[in-house]
């Protein structure tokens, strides 16, 4: 059964173009059973009739899939690690009197927009490099044409499985988006369909990842940890692999 | 005075595609680039449609509300996606999928649009798999296939139980390929709040920055809407936070007809509401109920854990009703009678709001790591959100509102009442009648976007007349005006309750008296209640903040204040049909047993609307629905 706990929350507010600061709510009679984000309507409810301005957090699905929300929550990204993202973290988890630090994901690439709220934008510029199969409508062949291994489709859908969420690149102490980057180069690496352009896709990528300011992999592997998904890290070394091949200029 | 052309092609029904995709007007390549088209939505259709038009060598803007195009609320659909493969050659065809569609959505649909979808899906698998989607696979190499409601044979295509997050990644990942070429310019964080006409045709829109607040505007030679359904009008439902119907309702009452809104798809096994917190409703896949036994204890009131319940203290009411079909109903019938019997007062859980969905017989019969295998994650999901454990304690579950067959009114190029307005996927009426099938949702978005829109929307490109205009034409000043104003409004109000207090309260009369089943009486008296409610919140809303600045108060209360106007024309339809079919159960027409009546004489028809101005009456105008090829006939699943 739930019950009725109070919490104290430092929760980063920040606007556009200003810096940013830590502000103290009190979130009272929050109940167990609602998630982390029912928790921040509780308190932006009562900051709006207040007169303050709610609390600026990314949300949609709320169904952990769309990948939009994130915040770090005591340092942590999603609040947990424990494979889940934040709309699906329950206060259940939380003791009543406890104090919550709630920041924005903290990268060098993801500038916060208001509060909760980064540009997190850099991740689909490194998908629009090469991140998909080249196919135009009508040009597909009959789909039973192309029989694939099952342990090779489940692999593929292991690293399909990224939501894009960004909490890796949060996690990662140089904010590098190789886990993101990874995990759609191995789909293609992994599949018949991504052969033809894997040459060009892995290093357009990197390079664009590169430019936009993530950082490095130095194999801390903090990403895995923090990924909701549990994208392997095993990911990574199928990307190096194929960047080797790609700079041997072999395909 | 609007008049409905549904301009269904001549011929017979197999045929009717082809020969249309032949007749209609081409636009010559080197002359596409000349044409821009605006792309509202990046969910399946939206995302699909982009692409495709933006390979034809079209110019296209796209627009999403979301920091990414692959938020859309696609991406949460699980189950799979429908196509009439036959690959295990259980007697299925392009035939057997319209048929069951046709039927599916209880004879109100247009058949020759239905049709069309079913010979579309083939075409999707196809592209999907060389677009690198990890479809499920057999041990063969070769494509895996699942059963689902409605349907006797196994079409459903499947990756996990995300099928349509990947589908939604392939359809992006095709978007993000002709942003690279610059044949899409893609503006993010942008919300489309009115569509603007210029002599009768759509030619624009006015969008807001969510991140500055900037409305700008944007001209185009057609624009299409993809923006998905209007669940969200009941405030909780399994849809994304953020869907609205904004852009469609503003179409509306630009002159584009909506088609039959009371068709509202109730899912039954969503896991219940908890509490006043609730911000939305969490869909469990109804793949649950081939292992699941649904009910509830025979005594009303009964507060025992379900543990302690004897065998004989229990009614699985489904069983008992409906012996051949048992928990395996449509999901109509499934949610209809779990409201029944949670109405007279057997329902379960601190709410009395639920009823019990038990594995525990398929877990003696088939044992525990069996089931593990089957359901792991949906199991793992329902622990995570309730806190219970499903293999030692039933699971509970209730109906949410998770689909809207109604939209826009399209002709059969997918073409709204209003000249170069197209509606695509949820956002249309067309195929699903007053039910949907399972798996559908997927194969009418990526068909209407891949497939229809790029076949058709030349005709129109190639044979009217469009002048030449600028973004500084008098009716984009009027529609940015109108739009300011509006905004402006919403944070003058300084009032006592929230945006969110008000959806509630719209939503929970929505549910109480236009959800699961609806009379006479009830609908009369939301029709009362909702101007009223409409009229408290543009009197005691409060919006803090400001319209110049990333404020997500102020994105809420502008779609909630089109919510408390397009509610109004739900009840009203539904008041309007006083039959009962698919989703739309009025207590008034049921069979001697309580089921869905359907009134073929009186109502085989679409039912559009067309906007006269807020205060005066809409116009119901009707598109007679004609059956050249399935038999009308009463369902029964006794």
């Amino acid at each position: 059964m739930s019950e009725k706990i109070n919490l104290t929350l430092k929760v980063w507010r920040q606007n556009r173009g200003e810096e940013g600061r830590f502000e103290t709510y009190e979130a009272k009679g929050i109940d167990t059973a609602a998630s982390f984000l029912e928790m921040l309507d509780v308190v932006n409810d009562e900051l709006t009739l207040k007169g303050v301005e709610p609390i600026a957090f990314e949300h949609d699905c709320r169904e952990g899939i769309c990948g939009c929300c994130g915040s770090l929550v005591n340092g942590k990204t999603h609040g947990s690690h424990d494979r889940t993202t934040l709309c699906q973290l329950h206060m259940r988890h939380f003791k009543d009197g406890q104090e919550l630090v709630i920041e924005p994901f903290r990268a060098n690439a993801f500038p916060v927009l208001k509060d909760l709220i980064v540009d997190r934008s850099g991740l689909d510029e490194i998908i629009t490099e090469g991140g998909y199969v080249a196919v135009k409508t009508g040009n597909a062949p009959e789909a039973s044409t192309t029989p694939i291994k099952k342990e090779l489709a489940e692999a593929a859908m292991d690293a399909a499985e990224c939501i894009g969420c960004g909490a890796c690149v949060a996690a990662c102490p140089n904010g590098s988006a190789m886990l993101f980057t990874a995990a759609k180069v191995s789909q293609y690496a992994l599949l018949p369909q991504g052969h033809p352009e894997r040459t060009k896709r892995v290093k357009n990528m990197v390079s664009k990842m590169d430019e936009l300011g993530f950082g490095n992999c130095s194999n801390e592997y903090e990403c895995a940890v923090a990924c909701p998904k549990g994208i392997d890290v095993v990911n990574i070394a199928r990307l190096n692999r194929e960047f080797i091949k790609a700079n041997l200029g072999k395909s | 005075m609007l008049k409905l052309d549904a301009k269904i092609p001549d011929g017979p029904m197999a045929e009717k595609w082809t020969k249309h995709k032949f007749n209609v007007k081409l636009v010559n390549p080197a002359n596409r680039r000349k044409y821009n088209i605006i792309v509202v939505g990046t969910g399946l259709a939206g995302a699909s449609a982009a692409a495709t038009l933006a390979e034809q060598g079209y110019n296209v803007d796209c627009f999403t509300y979301s920091d990414s195009p692959r938020r859309a609320h696609s991406i949460a659909a699980q189950g799979g996606i429908n196509a009439a493969k036959n690959y295990p050659n259980d007697g299925d065809s392009i035939h057997r999928l319209f048929y069951d569609t046709v039927k599916g959505g209880d004879y109100r649909s247009r058949e020759a649009n239905v049709h069309r979808l079913a010979e579309c899906s083939n075409l999707i698998i196809d592209h999907c798999v060389a677009q690198g989607i990890p479809f499920a696979r057999e041990y063969g190499g070769y494509l895996d296939n699942r059963s689902f409601g409605g349907a006797q044979v196994s079409r459903t295509f499947y990756a996990r139980g995300q099928t349509g997050q990947q589908l939604l990644i392939g359809a992006y990942g095709a978007l993000q390929k002709e942003i690279k070429k610059g044949g899409v310019k893609m503006y993010t964080r942008c919300e489309v709040i009115d569509v603007v006409v210029i002599d009768g045709q759509a030619r624009g829109i006015i969008s807001r920055n969510l991140v500055t607040g900037e409305l700008t505007r944007h001209v185009a030679d057609a624009v299409v809407l993809a923006t998905g359904g209007y669940g969200n009008v009941f405030f909780l439902s399994t849809n994304a936070m953020n869907c609205n119907a904004t852009a469609a309702w503003r179409a509306y009452k630009k002159g584009a007809a909506f088609a039959n809104p009371c068709y509202t798809q109730i899912h039954p096994t969503c896991i219940p509401v908890h509490g006043e917190y609730q911000s939305k409703l969490t869909l469990m896949s109804e793949s649950l109920r081939n292992d699941g036994r649904i009910w509830v204890p025979k005594k009303k009131g009964d507060k025992r854990p379900p543990n302690e319940i004897p065998e004989e203290e229990r009614d699985y009411y489904l069983e008992r009703k409906y012996p051949s079909f048992g928990n395996l109903v449509p999901r109509d019938l499934a949610s209809r009678n779990a409201k029944q019997v949670c109405d007279a007062g057997h329902g379960v859980g601190p709410t009395g709001q639920a009823v019990y969905l038990d594995f525990a017989d398929a877990i003696e019969r088939l044992g525990k790591d069996n089931i593990e295998a089957k359901y792991g994650n949906l199991f793992e999901m329902y622990n995570r959100i309730t806190d219970e454990d499903p293999y030692t304690t039933p699971m509970m579950i209730f109906p949410a509102v998770h689909y809207t067959m109604g939209g826009l009114w399209v002709d059969y190029n997918l073409m709204t009442t209003l000249p170069g307005l197209y509606a695509l996927g949820e956002c249309n009426f067309s195929d699903h009648g007053a039910n949907r099938l399972g798996a559908s949702a997927l194969m009418q978005g990526l068909a209407d976007g891949y497939f229809v829109i790029p076949n058709t929307i030349n005709d129109y490109l190639a044979t009217s007349e469009i002048p030449k205009v600028g973004t500084d034409h008098a009716a984009f000043d009027e529609s940015e005006k109108a739009a300011k104003e509006k905004l402006d409004k919403l944070l003058a109000i300084n009032g006592k309750r929230t945006v969110d207090d008000f959806h509630k309260e719209l939503g929970l009369l929505m549910w109480e008296k236009c959800g699961m089943a609806r009379n006479e009486k009830g609908l009369k008296e939301a029709l009362e209640k909702i101007p009223k409610i409409r009229e408290e919140f543009w009197k005691d809303l409060n919006v803090p903040g400001s319209a110049d600045d990333l404020n997500q108060a102020l994105e809420k209360a502008n779609r909630v204040a089109d919510f408390m106007e397009f509610a109004e024309l739900m009840v009203k339809d539904a008041l309007e049909r006083a039959e009962s079919c698919g989703g739309h159960f009025r207590e008034e027409s049921q069979t001697e047993e309580g089921e869905a009546q359907r009134n073929d004489d009186e109502f085989c028809y679409v039912a559009a609307w067309e906007f006269q101005g807020l205060d005066k009456e809409p116009v119901l105008h009707k598109e007679e629905l004609n059956f050249e090829v399935v038999k009308l006939s009463q369902r029964s699943y006794k």
